[in-house]
């Protein structure tokens, strides 16, 4: 199996959902107190920042099967997207509103992106 | 989804009869999709469910999701950690083959599903019986379940699905890789003890809290 010199994707992409998982669990821990959001908001824009800085050095790598990675992705994406739809309608439906419903919306949208592109990296990486 | 779904590889491999194992020819590699599409609309049946049941926030359709589903994600991680992955280290490569292919494609629509409609059942149950509040008397025991469930996640959406979806795609082409296949499965193996591990935890927790 011959090794190609990756972005390391899949470590990026682990920290940047347990980021947003540390920010969902802080907020959840806390109801019906309204808390801080600062610490939930840093942790969404670094979990975000990840997803970036992801997309970028993927952008980077020459000669990678960027048609694998979007045949795959397109449905993971619509996958994730369905999931991550259910989550944001239990939010609405519990009533969330306010800053809080932005954190937590902001978060879902990082997460039914960021999976996606993992999934169809780990899919990509190994077309010849 | 045809190029995901049904691509087909080609008919010799595909459809290779056992006996050619045997005569030096390439393992036998029953045909399969990737996602298969027969269980698409019992998925759909059982999303509809659950938001039948959060939006008629009643307490025995979100107990029944909640427990139901969540033994079902329990018994599967525990099952693939302890049982099926040993096992399958200790099958010949044709067998473990047979077994990836008519095994995988069905764990790619089970486990978002168990894992989906547990976490939504089970945050809506614990809205309406107020276990989720700060002030619910074993709420340290609610957030150690968060953390768990977070870790889980992590490796679920981390690891194992993505090896799921990518030893799948390298069964379907024409040649594959027996090394890719090998280290795909090995992480998927290693993910699935994890979290099987941690659901064990999870076990402990929920206990817990059921005894107050």
């Amino acid at each position: 199996m011959s090794e190609r010199t990756l972005p390391p994707v899949t470590q990026l992409a682990m920290t940047s959902l347990a980021l947003i998982l540390i920010g969902g669990i802080y907020l959840a821990s806390h109801l019906p107190q309204q808390v801080p959001l600062t610490p939930a908001w840093i942790l969404l824009a670094a979990s975000a920042s990840l997803l970036a800085v992801n997309l970028i050095a993927l952008s980077r790598v020459k000669d990678f099967a960027w048609t694998k990675f979007f045949s795959v992705g397109k449905w993971a994406l619509l996958a994730y997207m369905i999931i991550a739809g259910l989550i944001e309608y239990a939010f609405l439906r519990d009533g969330l509103s306010g800053d809080p419903l932005v954190v937590l919306t902001l978060s879902i949208i990082v997460y039914a992106i960021h999976v996606p592109v993992l999934i169809a990296f780990t899919v990509a990486q190994y077309e010849q | 989804m045809t190029d995901v779904v049904t691509a087909q590889p080609p008919v010799s491999i595909a459809h290779t009869e056992p006996t050619a194992v045997s005569s030096g020819s390439p393992p036998a590699r029953p045909d399969f999709q990737i996602v298969p599409l027969k269980g698409l609309p019992i998925v759909a049946l059982i999303f509809v469910g659950l938001i039948i049941a959060i939006a008629a926030n009643k307490l025995w359709p979100l107990v029944f999701l909640h427990v139901a589903f969540g033994a079902a994600w329990t018994i599967v991680d525990l099952f693939m950690g302890f049982v099926i992955g040993p096992t399958m280290g200790k099958l010949p490569p044709p067998a473990r083959i047979e077994v990836v292919t008519r095994l995988m494609p069905k764990m790619v629509l089970i486990m978002p599903t168990v894992v989906t409609v547990t976490l939504a059942a089970g945050w809506q149950l614990g809205v309406l019986m107020g276990t989720v509040n700060s002030s619910y008397y074993n709420h340290s025991w609610i957030v150690a379940s968060y953390i768990v469930v977070g870790f889980m996640a992590v490796i679920a959406l981390g690891l194992l699905s993505p090896a799921n979806i990518a030893v799948l795609t390298e069964l379907k082409k024409p040649e594959p890789n027996p090394a890719v296949i090998q280290k795909l499965m090995k992480r998927f193996i290693f993910a699935a003890g994890f979290t099987g591990m941690l659901q064990v935890a999870i076990l402990v927790i929920m206990t817990r809290i059921r005894v107050g």
